[in-house]
């Protein structure tokens, strides 16, 4: 229920930035400092999510090889990089999980 | 066929190169937000009250997390600003149109429909009156053709996340997912700043109560970002460009 009415507010608010202009300030220009802000707020978000998800897998800082997570991760950021291709990073990128979390078995 | 249908009929066939990247991307959706313990109606709702992607995976980590609803609306509520950018660049192509086309069109607006919308505005942007007349239909059409291949593919994701069991491992395919997203928008110096300066502060300030190291880490790499761009453009250059 909690979860429902979160979504119900987020929705409001998505709905809102998108009819802000369209609908309510019609006649108003974008401010130029927000303007340049905005190119960088997806990468900031998706930066300060993938970060702790690699480094820190069990809530603890990981460096070792059995944080295979980050392994798998950091050949999926090679991936993306020289591709650009989403379907490839990501099967490359569960492959090279399944076969560390295999070899970190049997080592 | 009448010229609305004709524009309606273009927009449908401008948005289609676009979907066949959405549909894995929107299955992936389905099965995280199972394996994060979203009920399946939970998860088919949010792509309709929601409707957009990336905030929708987000909303997934944070839920799994057991994230507070308060920073879940506000760190949504950031990632979707760039909307607002949409919204005042289409604003001047739509502002004669009824209300009803307003609230409709503004539902449909995503970065997919953003992108092939606002190409089609531009292409003839000294055209007529006349010429502009029906071309919301193409916005429609484009909107439209997104929004049922976002809900189809969901629905099938979520089909399948009932399907696979939890021992997969299937949340790393979110992480992966931004990755690939992220990875390709990182042109120049700033954007790699913003990136690296982001990672770092939520390690540092991921013992953060209520998860508001996402919020914390988010704005100071905006804001590193924007100092790079800025101090990386030379005055003089900036005056150059205002000479006609």
């Amino acid at each position: 229920m909690t979860l429902w009415l979160t979504l119900i507010i987020v929705g409001v608010l998505t709905y809102a930035t998108r009819l802000s202009f369209i609908l309510f300030f019609s006649r108003m220009d974008v401010p130029t400092l927000l303007q340049r802000a905005f190119r960088f707020v997806p990468i900031a978000v998706l930066s300060a999510i993938i970060f702790p998800a690699l480094f820190l897998p069990q809530g603890t800082l990981a460096f070792s090889i059995s944080n295979t997570r980050l392994l798998a991760g950091v050949l999926a950021l090679v991936v993306a990089w020289r591709t650009k291709n989403v379907l490839l990073t990501l099967v490359i990128g569960m492959g090279a999980l399944y076969l560390l979390q295999w070899l970190v078995t049997i080592l | 066929m009448t010229t609305r249908w004709i524009e309606f009929f273009a927009g449908l066939k401008g948005e289609f190169p676009i979907l066949p990247g959405v549909v894995p991307f929107g299955m992936i959706y389905g099965v995280s937000a199972l394996s994060a313990h979203i009920p399946p109606l939970t998860a088919l709702g949010m792509s309709s009250v929601v409707f957009a992607g990336s905030s929708q995976f987000i909303i997934v980590q944070l839920v799994a997390a057991g994230t507070p609803p308060i920073i879940i609306i506000l760190t949504a509520f950031i990632v979707n600003i760039r909307h607002m950018l949409y919204s005042a660049s289409l604003a001047p192509f739509v502002k004669r149109l009824p209300k009803h086309w307003k609230w409709l069109l503004a539902y449909l607006l995503t970065d997919e429909a953003y992108v092939v919308t606002i190409s089609h505005y531009r292409k003839d942007e000294e055209a007529d009156e006349q010429a502009l007349y029906y071309k919301h239909w193409y916005f429609f059409g484009a909107g439209l053709a997104l929004w049922s291949t976002w809900q189809a593919s969901t629905a099938i994701g979520i089909f399948l996340g009932t399907q696979v069991p939890a021992s997969l491992s299937l949340d790393f395919t979110s992480t992966l997912t931004f990755i690939a997203l992220v990875v390709p928008s990182l042109k120049d110096r700033a954007s790699i700043v913003a990136a690296l300066t982001a990672g770092i502060v939520a390690l540092v300030a991921y013992t953060l109560p209520f998860k508001l190291s996402l919020a914390v880490a988010t704005i100071i790499g905006i804001a590193a970002g924007l100092i790079v761009e800025t101090l990386r453009q030379p005055k003089n250059t900036r005056f150059l460009r205002s000479i006609p």
